[in-house]
């Protein structure tokens, strides 16, 4: 399935939302969409991979982009992944402990850009 | 003797393709549904790999895989970049250190945490990690012909193949 990619604002959160394949050939454009969100001016980010059905390197090398790009400028960036396929992807790359993972938006916009500290 | 082979241009957009076909011998070979998952993600990768490695040498030439069952379902990924058992330097943006890809060692220590790297590392090192930890039987040899290294991989069989 192709790539899709909406966002909509929910507070001070920018929630993107992936849905499809992100994979080498998909990830520039996932790439060029969180960009144009910080460089807009979004500083909460939430990116929802809850209808995510492929995500392969290139996709989370995109992701860790993004969380860079939101740490330098003060920013928060989480990310909603409940399907225990996706998490299996970041636990063997131990992105797990690199990104604030959620189970779903709620959670994310609750914590994320709050005071508190991501969980690990 | 494989049983499907398939070659393609170095396109990112080929990849997709390539796991497609993979998927499909496999699940007609007997892989378990299971393990579908795993296989779809580590050709992919391997894939993904020998793409990034043609395109930082600037080669055109093929990327080939090659499927067969037997005792157990076995892919093959080659390609044909030199050095590519090493590190490859890509040009990046501002040829800063952080253009550096470490390729194919699997055993090579990952100790710089990945938000300090760019984009393409942290995806050749994630790609390497997932291949490791996703594929028991993994080897990444160079050619004994001609230059280029490969990548095999192979899965548990659940019924013996048509």
């Amino acid at each position: 399935m192709e790539l899709s990619l909406s966002t909509y604002d929910s507070g001070d959160h920018t929630v993107l939302e992936v849905g499809g394949e992100v994979d080498v050939y998909t990830a520039p454009r996932l790439r060029e969409k969180l960009v144009e969100l910080v460089e807009t001016g979004a500083r909460h980010v939430v990116v929802d991979l809850s209808r995510v059905e492929f995500l392969d390197s290139t996709g989370l090398g995109v992701l860790v982009g993004a969380l860079k790009r939101l740490r330098a400028v003060n920013g928060t960036f989480g990310l909603v992944c409940a399907h225990e396929r996706l998490l299996k992807i970041f636990r063997i790359t131990a992105l797990d402990r690199v990104f604030s993972l959620y189970d779903s938006v709620a959670a994310a916009t609750a914590a994320v850009g709050s005071d508190a500290e991501p969980t690990a | 003797m494989p049983t499907v082979r398939l070659s393609f241009s170095p396109a990112a957009a080929h990849v997709r393709t390539a796991r497609l076909v993979g998927v499909a011998v496999a699940r007609r070979a007997g892989v378990a549904e299971e393990l579908l998952e795993e296989v779809r993600l580590a050709i992919g990768e391997a894939c993904s790999r020998a793409v990034a490695l043609h395109r930082s040498h600037g080669l055109e030439d093929l990327v080939d895989v090659a499927m067969a069952d037997g005792d157990r379902f076995t892919v093959r990924v080659v390609d044909r970049a030199a050095n590519g058992a090493l590190v490859a330097r890509l040009a990046g943006e501002a040829g800063d250190e952080d253009s550096v890809m470490v390729l194919s060692d699997p055993a090579l220590p990952l100790t710089t945490p990945p938000e300090l790297l760019a984009e393409e590392a942290v995806a050749a090192r994630m790609g390497l990690a997932l291949l490791a930890g996703l594929v028991d039987d993994l080897n990444v040899s160079e050619l004994a012909e001609g230059v280029g290294t490969e990548v095999r991989m192979s899965w548990p069989l659940e019924r013996p193949a048509e």
